[in-house]
């Protein structure tokens, strides 16, 4: 078998930067290191090198460490430069590494593929390492790394195992009921099957990786002129903006991901609700609200007292105008001018989204992961409905094979193309 | 020199089939035994079938093997295990008469074209290059054949072991088995030690049967084989007795003299088919054991105590035996025993059992380590099947887990190997809901056709069957409304509207019997036929969900994986994986998954390790 090309590519953010990682993974990253630092450091060390082209010249003074394969990240051989991130800098480096026979820039995804690929981890964990690339607040990375970490991956096992319990039970029925021990299913069964399908359903109910992107949807709504958008200013101004405002396609509907306290959020600002409106352009944007009222995660209602949706917080806004009338049950009265109880506001809005968002560590599933559990899940409450033991064992097969499907037990092409064709390069 | 395409060594169960099978399809076969008048003996206990095992009998008939056929002629007893159950568990299982099995499965060895009987003793293989190129007898005869299967039972390195006695055992003649056997050794074959026993057999007369509960054999009139047109001996009934705590204080006092505690047995033995004094010593807080007391034959008074397989010595089983009510004054004509024996690690075959290091060789039956009659009549058959279609340069029947309970037991054996005697269970099939006995012949019978091994009249039976299935397909998809099965009481919702007789028996308590009305005289065309259509569309929504499955799965065997596939290169691999992988040699990426002890993180790397082999042109295959 021929060796396959090392790789290398900037695996850390874009210069310019203060400390850029060039990794190099494959069978010529030694040559590698020794072709820039004109030595070998002693492995998983780092030490002060100076890298060097094949001219001699200097490009870059900084760290070299050596990880030979295989109990390396990517179950390969592998060497990191921690460079100074001047896009000059990086560039020279990358030149002098591309020169370099059996080297060429990785592709998106493929450390991580070849981590995959040489076993050091498995589907979940690929998974999860890639959302864990792509978080962007603290909420999301620790979700991911509990993915990444193989968190989901053993509580799959776990679950696997008690299948394979309940399977053993009815087979001994199948199999052996000539046998006066393995008669009749035990008593207990149904009710296993029933615990085990709550555990499941407890994991379908928690929000799935993808809401940690989205971040938690927070809709401001009222009337026109009733502050939303000097409030949805104030809320998401002062934060670190994490994508650019997406300018609601409408001149009526704006969402801005903002992270506060760690913890992602959408706001979105919303057109004035009236019923009676003739503009027909204004009331597509009433649609528009009503449809993001449709898909929040909680409403903040500017509007009259009582006449807001279910569940939203009333807000008591405009705090500091002339004739500003409070709410009698107001759970916050803000005035964005001032500033006076946004705080407070805020505060509550990372509580409440702390709760509903996946908590810090804990493995959330995605979509995917999300629709095998729920198959494996619909297969064992077909198991407790039925009464022919052939048939209940037939289900429990079922989710047996979901949920090697969600770990990749039984891997197809088109999944593993699906999976890395989102990764981001040189991770 | 006589010269022969296929020369099977052995006639117990699997060196008959091997043999049969091989001359059904044409090819010219040998088959040697060391007495040809102990040809289709059934050396342990007089039933044949039952649950996983009815499934292999039904297959090997399906494909016009002898044994389902011979248990007909012999059968005394039938009895239709798992009845209550789901009709893909249903396990036929008969007692057979010792003398009349043997003498159905004589005459039909004795009547197959293509086959030739030899009696005497196989003392060496002759090798050429490091494949079979012939077969040397004691008395000094040779046989040029490049195609020989081994069914020689537990030939190697039998031993004995009955109390504190031991006896070099086997039937086939000391000096030929050495012989082979030490050619087999020196082939650096993996071996290893299984185990297994046999209960005493009691005298009938001695038996006071009214007290104990009788078994009828079933009222009705199915047969092993379809080609069976009726039961032809008068039934007998079994009767039930049980182990008793008088029993179980003797066996506990005695269970130093049992070889399996004193260590002199160390091999595995059958973990689902334990001796009595494994049971005691596990399960001792159970009052009593069940024991099924199985006539042998209808010409002997000897009994078959099926339950208390034992090696504790004579006295004891004496003791034990006689505490069982209707027992007090049982004779024992035979005492039990236990056999030790080496076998091969059944993952040095190929697919189609044979040894990969010595091409031309083929193993079948218990020298595979397996246990059971039908066990080996179903390897004996693939093997006979494979080395005629390898003799005669076409293919055998295309077997595979989704169609044949033969093929689950030879992928589960080649990848798996045995940690204890391997016996067929319906756990081990997961395509189960398709794999039911009363529908083996649509399975296979087709592809045994094509593969050329279905004599004339089984033929023609089929033709006949696949005529009326034809008639049943079309009355099936007749359209029924709700209204009017709600008006002759059937469960179902008036609203329901209208749904094809197929789709109605998806119901609860929407029965054929039920329909008979609309399903009208099609039904007595072929009633086996009937009931198995019916199951099918029953079952239809679960097979439709498998076929998703099967093409998953089919688009992972696509992947070849080579017998030299290089595991130790596949970074990532644990020594142990690499190990495991190396001694199944998985033929394809699906099989590898099925290995034990490949985690999904081992697969997804084999996946593109493999992969990126046939994109580099190296043919995996």
């Amino acid at each position: 078998m021929s060796n396959p090309p090392t790789i290398f590519a900037l695996s850390s953010g874009a210069p310019p930067a203060g400390v850029g990682v060039i990794r190099v993974s494959g069978p010529a990253a030694r040559a590698a290191l020794l072709a820039l630092t004109g030595r070998l450091p002693a492995p998983r060390r780092a030490s002060l090198a100076q890298l060097r082209d094949s001219g001699g010249a200097v490009l870059d003074e900084g760290l070299v460490l050596w990880f030979p394969g295989p109990n390396t990240a990517t179950g390969e051989d592998l060497a990191e430069f921690h460079c100074h991130a001047g896009r000059a800098v990086i560039t020279a480096i990358e030149t002098a590494l591309a020169v370099l026979p059996g080297l060429r820039r990785a592709e998106p995804g493929e450390f991580t593929r070849r981590a995959f690929a040489n076993g050091r981890i498995d589907l979940a964990e690929a998974e999860g390492l890639g959302d864990l690339l792509a978080a962007e607040t603290e909420l999301q990375r620790a979700a991911a790394l509990a993915n990444a970490g193989g968190a989901l991956s053993r509580q799959v096992e776990g679950w696997r195992e008690r299948v394979l319990a309940l399977s053993a039970e009815v087979e001994a029925v199948l199999d052996f009921s000539d046998e006066e021990d393995a008669a009749d299913l035990p008593e207990c069964f149904t009710w296993n099957i029933s615990a085990l399908t709550k555990d499941l359903a407890e994991w379908l109910a928690r929000p799935r990786s993808e809401r940690l992107g989205e971040g938690f949807h927070v809709v401001l709504a009222g009337p026109p002129n009733a502050g939303k958008s000097t409030l949805f200013n104030a809320l998401v101004e002062s934060e670190a903006a994490i994508t650019s405002p997406i300018a609601g396609t409408t001149r009526d509907l704006i969402e801005r991901a903002v992270a506060i306290d760690g913890v992602p959020f959408t706001f979105v600002d919303t057109a004035g609700l009236r019923d009676e409106s003739t503009d027909a352009i204004e009331a597509i944007g009433i649609d528009r609200a009503r449809g993001a009222l449709a898909r929040a995660d909680l409403v903040l209602w500017l509007g009259c007292e009582g006449e807001g949706p279910g569940g939203a917080w009333e807000i008591a806004a405009q705090a500091d105008r002339e004739g500003f009338v409070p709410k009698q049950r107001a759970q916050f009265t803000v005035s964005a001018a001032t500033g006076e109880g946004v705080a407070l506001l805020k505060q509550a809005l990372v509580e409440t989204a702390r709760n509903a968002l996946p908590k810090p560590g804990e493995a959330a599933l995605n979509a995917r992961q999300h629709d095998r559990l729920g198959e494996a899940s619909e297969a064992l409450a077909a198991a407790a409905s039925l009464s022919d033991p052939l048939l209940v064992a037939e289900e429990l097969r079922r989710a047996r094979l979901a949920l090697d499907r969600l770990v990749g037990r039984t891997t197809t092409e088109d999944m593993l193309d699906a999976l890395f064709g989102r990764f981001c390069i040189g991770k | 020199m006589h010269q022969y395409d296929v020369l099977v060594i052995g006639g117990g169960h699997a060196g008959v089939e091997a043999a049969c099978g091989a001359a059904r399809m044409g090819a010219r076969t040998a088959l040697v035994s060391f007495n040809l008048d102990a040809i289709g003996a059934m050396s342990c206990n007089p039933a044949i079938g039952g649950l996983g095992k009815g499934h292999l009998v039904r297959e090997v008939d399906a494909l016009d093997g002898v044994i389902g056929r011979a248990a007909d002629a012999g059968a005394i007893h039938y009895r239709m295990l798992n009845r209550s159950k789901g009709s893909a568990v249903w396990g036929p299982r008969v007692q057979a008469d010792r003398v009349r099995f043997k003498a159905a499965v004589q005459a039909i060895v004795r009547a197959q074209s293509n086959l030739t009987l030899v009696q005497g003793e196989a003392a060496a293989l002759v090798l050429e290059g490091g494949r079979v190129a012939g077969l040397e007898l004691a008395d000094g005869t040779m046989f040029h054949v490049k195609h020989l299967v081994l069914c020689t039972g537990t030939f190697l390195g039998g031993v004995l072991f009955r109390g504190e006695e031991r006896f070099e055992g086997g039937r086939i003649g000391e000096n030929a088995a050495k012989r082979l056997a030490a050619q087999l050794r020196s082939a650096e074959l993996p071996m290893a030690r299984l185990k297994t026993g046999t209960p005493p057999r009691l005298d009938g007369r001695t038996i006071d049967w009214a007290v104990l509960e009788e078994q009828p054999s079933d009222g009705e009139a199915w047969t092993m084989s379809p080609l069976t047109p009726a039961r032809v001996n008068p039934q007998v009934f079994c009767a039930i007795t049980r182990t008793t705590q008088a029993g179980h204080d003797a066996i506990r006092a005695n269970l130093h003299r049992s070889p399996l505690f004193s260590g002199a047995i160390e091999a595995a033995g059958p973990r689902y088919c334990p001796s009595i004094e494994d049971k005691i010593h596990r399960f001792g807080d159970r009052e009593g054991h069940q024991v099924f007391l199985e006539p042998e034959g209808l010409d002997t008074h000897m009994v078959y105590p099926n339950g208390i397989s034992t090696s504790l010595p004579v006295d004891v089983q004496e003791t034990v035996v006689r505490t069982m009510p209707g027992c007090a004054r049982v004779e024992i004509v035979q005492p039990g025993y236990a056999v030790e024996y080496d076998h091969i690690d059944p993952r040095a075959l190929t697919p189609d059992l044979q040894v990969r290091a010595i091409p031309g060789l083929y193993c079948a039956g218990q020298i595979n380590g397996t246990t059971g009659y039908e066990e080996a009549a179903a390897q004996g058959l693939v093997a006979g099947l494979e080395a005629a279609a390898a003799a005669l340069g076409r293919r055998g029947p295309a077997l595979d887990r989704a169609n044949s309970y033969m093929a689950v037991m030879v992928d589960d054996l080649t990848l798996q190997g045995v940690s204890e005697p391997y016996r067929m269970l319906t756990a081990r099939a997961e395509y189960r809901l398709r794999l039911r006995a009363n529908n083996a012949a649509t399975r296979l019978t087709g592809l045994g056709i094509e593969a050329g091994c279905i004599g004339e009249e089984r033929r023609r039976w089929w033709e006949r069957r696949e005529g009326s299935r034809e008639m049943f397909h079309v009355k099936h998809s007749e359209l029924i409304h709700a209204r009017a099965l709600a008006d002759v009481g059937l469960p179902v919702r008036r609203d329901h509207g209208e749904k094809t007789i197929a789709e109605w028996l998806r119901f609860d308590g929407v029965t054929p019997e039920a329909l008979a009305p609309w399903l009208g005289d099609v039904t007595a065309l072929d009633p086996q036929l009937a009931e198995e259509m019916a199951e099918d569309a029953a079952y239809a929504p679960y097979l439709a969900r498998q076929d998703a499955e099967l093409r998953d799965l089919r688009a992972s065997e696509a992947l070849p994986l080579a017998a030299d596939f290089p595991y130790g290169e596949v970074p990532g691999l644990s020594n142990e994986m690499v190990e495991r992988l190396t001694t199944a040699m998985p033929g394809t990426l699906a099989a590898a998954g099925r290995v034990p002890g490949v985690t999904p993180a081992a697969l997804s790397a084999l996946l593109v390790h493999a992969r990126r082999r046939l994109s580099e042109g190296k043919c995996a295959a």
